[in-house]
């Protein structure tokens, strides 16, 4: 057989950790083959190795048939092998050119830059692979799509052989999908080979030839796409079973919880990120909010719950306005926040999950009296919500916020804010780089939410989750409300267009 | 928690070691220097309680530093407040005419207030303006270098010196009687009570109250304590007033229990290795306690050892400085132990793995 890229048997230790234990990843030459695994099963670990960026503590990496040692990514580099990240390294106000030489510049007489020719050369590999990109075009002024080929772009100017592409989707809208696949294959006609990482179990059986599956730090099998159904390879990623479809019951809308009018929200450069936007979500209905990502989602959600102020408008929660309340006031109005990056916002890494869970409530009794601490009820609260969100750590409540993986993070966040049962839930991404497992579990709970007559507003780039999980669908597009359609009658390809900013005919 | 004192212990050790090859390399014996500074701090009585008098403005900076770090923040004005609040102590102390129960208290209210008006300059210039902290109490501190060099000569002048204020009255000191007989004679005063208060105090308050954990949630994360309703400008605003009034107290303790006056034109280095205390105290108030003691012991013992010897007092200085080297490096400590302790564990996995290949 005709391997480009071989790791076998591949062990990697992190102090308390094991993150591989023992995988074996073979690539062929000239097919896509995809990574699948949960969170924290050790597929960037495994990447990261194949990069160079981490040494393997035992294992070997073979590239086309030769052991090899891959020290640091310079060494990847030479060996043909690139890497495009989830999140883009690209100097924003460079052009395409620029960024894509930047490292590996030619020279004219040993010290002057010569852009031109690297231009030329640009514009002929995108021409040969069909991406379609402008060499002298600013990267600030190209969209997502276009940012994540110049990355690509990057790796063929650099003569890689081996393509890696980590979670290269969440950035996209559906149609830039379709375009990202066409690319790809385009890629592996002319010879070259791709590791995707993914756990869009879709995508994989859309693109992919073979798949890798791994689970807690081991492989389970590599499987032929095609012969393998989606729900089969989810139960070997999983170990169990899954289900797709998420279970729930029409939903029986009552009276307004949150209602939004005209508003306005300015974005930290001062440029207008939601303009003149109202929208209402119902006591007893899940509404998703669909756009591609920096579209004025985050500014609405920020909007409302009160770490952004209003530029202007009215934001009320039943019936009373909290558009200049603090944000102590509205949590304790009844909003609560699933936020969008749980680090950042939701969680104090360094404080243990006990101390995490009374974030927003340490200062009420039972969790302190007369602003003393009372720790025991702290922690029975903390273990009350880690035995009925499933949140799993090395050391219960007392562990640190940081050592738990991300979708343990996430369901704990999830656990506080549930708890708290609040009227109005704003869920940001809440399943955002989860497995299928976590997913399903966090998706009931939401639907759970609902039930009992709360009003759930679900602000998600991933379609899918939007279509499954909401009730009615509002979709915006730079910062304005394109429409709000029946989430039972409407699709994927609806949506998408919607996205990109096609409004719906009136009355349809 | 135990991490720490190994990287602590760590960093000493590799302190004393390093200092032992200076020794060596200058052509002295450390086991002989090293027995005469530790003597210097602890041989008899009297020793060990002017090494207490040493640690004990030290305890109180070390703690304004942890303070303000455990909450996110790098007071490095540390000595402008210690200076600040000691002369506002002494207006206190020699303009007052009370009795000495109610006129310490007053000094000590002084004394705080003053180190706390300092440090909540620049809090408000972080909460306002996001002006960094580290760079607005530099420049507290030669403002009130400069202040109190002026009201010492205007308002409070030694008429006997141009260079120091006037002493103050004994029932305005900190000085006990009772204490010096209890060490033989040594200067040790009541600060250092004073300094244990204040450690325990700040211990329960970071540990046990929701103030506490509000100003720590601010310092480790502070987007998460703004989503978690946390008004995060007010709590660094608190937290460089109470930083600046333990520096306050240390100021009185510095100036009104080890001085009785204050010398113009310096700025104590009390604050300064204050950063260091609390460093190798691990920003923890028990832990500063102990380092401040250790650094009290290493200053007090430096004038025999240099008596005794003739090492010079420098490789004391040297000694103090590579351990805050390796006390401020304590990852790079931590890494090199977890890595010794990987290294062992994968060479007995793969022996394991070897022994069943066969």
């Amino acid at each position: 057989m005709d391997y480009v890229v071989e790791m076998l048997n591949i062990r990697k230790e992190f102090p308390g950790v094991v993150a591989n234990d023992d995988i074996t990843l073979r690539l062929k030459r000239g097919e896509i083959h995809a990574l699948l695994g949960e969170n924290g099963a050790g597929k960037s670990t495994l990447m990261s190795i194949l990069f160079g960026m981490y040494q393997p503590d035992r294992g070997t990496i073979k590239v086309n048939g030769k052991e090899v040692r891959i020290a640091s990514p310079n060494v990847a580099n030479d060996l043909g092998i690139g890497m495009v990240h989830q999140h883009f390294k690209l100097v924003e106000n460079f052009t395409v050119t620029e960024n894509i030489i930047m490292g590996s510049e030619t020279r004219k007489w040993g010290i002057v830059l010569d852009v031109k020719q690297a231009g030329k050369k640009i514009e002929e590999l995108s021409k040969q692979y069909g991406l379609n990109v402008d060499p002298y075009a600013k990267i600030e002024d190209i969209s997502v799509g276009m940012q994540q080929r110049v990355e690509i772009l990057k790796m063929l100017y650099r003569k890689a052989e081996v393509l890696i592409l980590d979670e290269p989707t969440g950035v996209l809208t559906p149609q830039e999908i379709q375009e990202l696949g066409k690319i790809m294959k385009n890629l592996i006609a002319e010879g070259k080979s791709i590791i995707l990482i993914t756990h869009k179990l879709k995508e994989i059986k859309e693109f992919a030839d073979r798949c890798t599956v791994i689970r807690r730090g081991k492989t389970i099998g590599t499987v032929e796409v095609a012969q393998m159904s989606e729900a089969a390879m989810a139960e070997m990623m999983v170990g169990r079973q899954v289900s797709f479809k998420v279970q729930k019951a029409e939903s029986r809308p009552k009276d307004i919880v949150l209602k939004v009018d005209s508003l306005t929200v300015k974005s930290g450069r001062k440029s207008i990120a939601l303009n003149d936007f109202s929208l209402e979500v119902r006591a007893g209905e899940i509404v998703g909010i669909a756009g591609v990502e920096g579209n004025g989602q985050s500014d609405l959600v920020e909007a409302i719950t009160g770490l952004r102020k209003a530029e202007s408008g009215h934001i009320y929660l039943n019936g009373k306005e909290i558009t200049g309340l603090t944000i102590r006031d509205r949590i304790e109005s009844g909003v609560g926040h699933i936020p969008e990056d749980r680090q950042r916002r939701g969680l104090v890494l360094d404080y243990s999950i006990a101390e995490n869970m009374v974030l927003e409530v340490y200062h009420k009794e039972p969790y302190s009296r007369r602003g003393i601490l009372q720790k025991q009820s702290i922690r029975q609260y903390a273990d009350h919500i880690i035995s009925s969100y499933d949140v799993r750590s090395g050391e219960g409540a007392e562990s640190k916020a940081r050592s738990l993986s991300g979708g343990n993070q996430q369901k704990a966040i999830i656990g506080r804010e549930i708890e708290r049962s609040p009227v109005l839930l704003v869920a940001v991404q809440p399943t955002r780089g989860l497995d299928v497992g976590s997913i399903e579990y966090i998706h009931k709970r939401l639907i759970e939410h609902r039930d009992k007559g709360n009003a759930v507003l679900l602000v998600s780039l991933e379609l899918d989750e939007i279509l499954n999980v909401s009730d009615r669908i509002a979709v915006v597009n730079n910062g304005e409300l394109v429409g709000v359609v029946r989430a039972a009658d409407t699709d994927e390809n609806e949506i998408g267009l919607m996205m990109a900013g096609v409004r719906r005919e009136a009355g349809a | 928690m135990k991490n720490n004192l190994i990287i602590s212990l760590c960093a000493v050790a590799f302190g004393l070691l390093a200092g032992a090859v200076l020794m060596l390399a200058t052509g002295h014996n450390p086991a002989s220097g090293y027995s005469y500074l530790f003597e210097g701090g602890l041989k008899n009585p009297e020793r060990i309680g002017n090494t207490l008098a040493t640690a004990t403005p030290l305890i109180f900076s070390g703690l304004a530093v942890a303070f303000a770090f455990r909450t996110g923040l790098f007071n490095i004005g540390v000595a402008g407040q210690l200076l600040v609040g000691g002369f506002v102590a002494s207006v206190v102390g020699l303009n007052l005419d009370l009795p000495q129960v109610l006129l310490l208290p007053a000094m000590l209210i002084a004394g705080a207030l003053g180190g706390a008006l300092w440090a909540v300059v620049p809090g408000l210039l972080k909460a306002r303006f996001n002006v960094h902290e580290v760079v607005s109490s530099i420049m507290m501190n030669w403002i009130g270098f400069w202040a109190v060099y002026y009201g010492v000569q205007s308002f409070i002048k030694n008429p006997s010196s141009e260079t120091e204020s006037m002493p103050l009255p004994d029932a305005a000191t900190l000085k006990a009687s009772w204490l010096s007989d209890l060490f033989d004679g040594s200067f040790i005063n009541l600060g250092l009570m004073l300094a244990i208060v204040v450690v325990l105090a700040v211990a329960f308050v970071i540990n046990r109250t929701t103030f506490g954990y509000e100003l720590k949630a601010v310092g480790h994360n502070r987007d998460a304590a703004e989503y978690a309703g946390i008004t995060v400008n007010r709590s660094i605003v608190y937290s460089m007033a109470i930083s600046g009034a333990i520096a306050g107290l240390g100021g009185v303790a510095l100036y009104a229990g080890n001085a009785s006056n204050i010398q113009i034109g310096i700025l104590p280095s009390q604050g300064f290795d204050g950063i260091a205390v609390s460093l190798l105290g691990a920003n923890h108030p028990l832990g500063v306690l102990l380092s401040a003691i250790f650094f009290g012991l290493l200053y007090s013992g430096r004038g025999f050892m240099n008596a005794m010897t003739d090492i010079p007092p420098e490789i004391a200085d040297s000694i103090i400085a590579i351990i805050i080297y390796f006390a401020a490096t304590s990852i790079l400590v931590e890494r090199l132990i977890r890595w010794a302790i990987r290294r062992r564990a994968n060479a007995k996995l793969n022996a394991a793995q070897e022994g069943k290949g066969k």
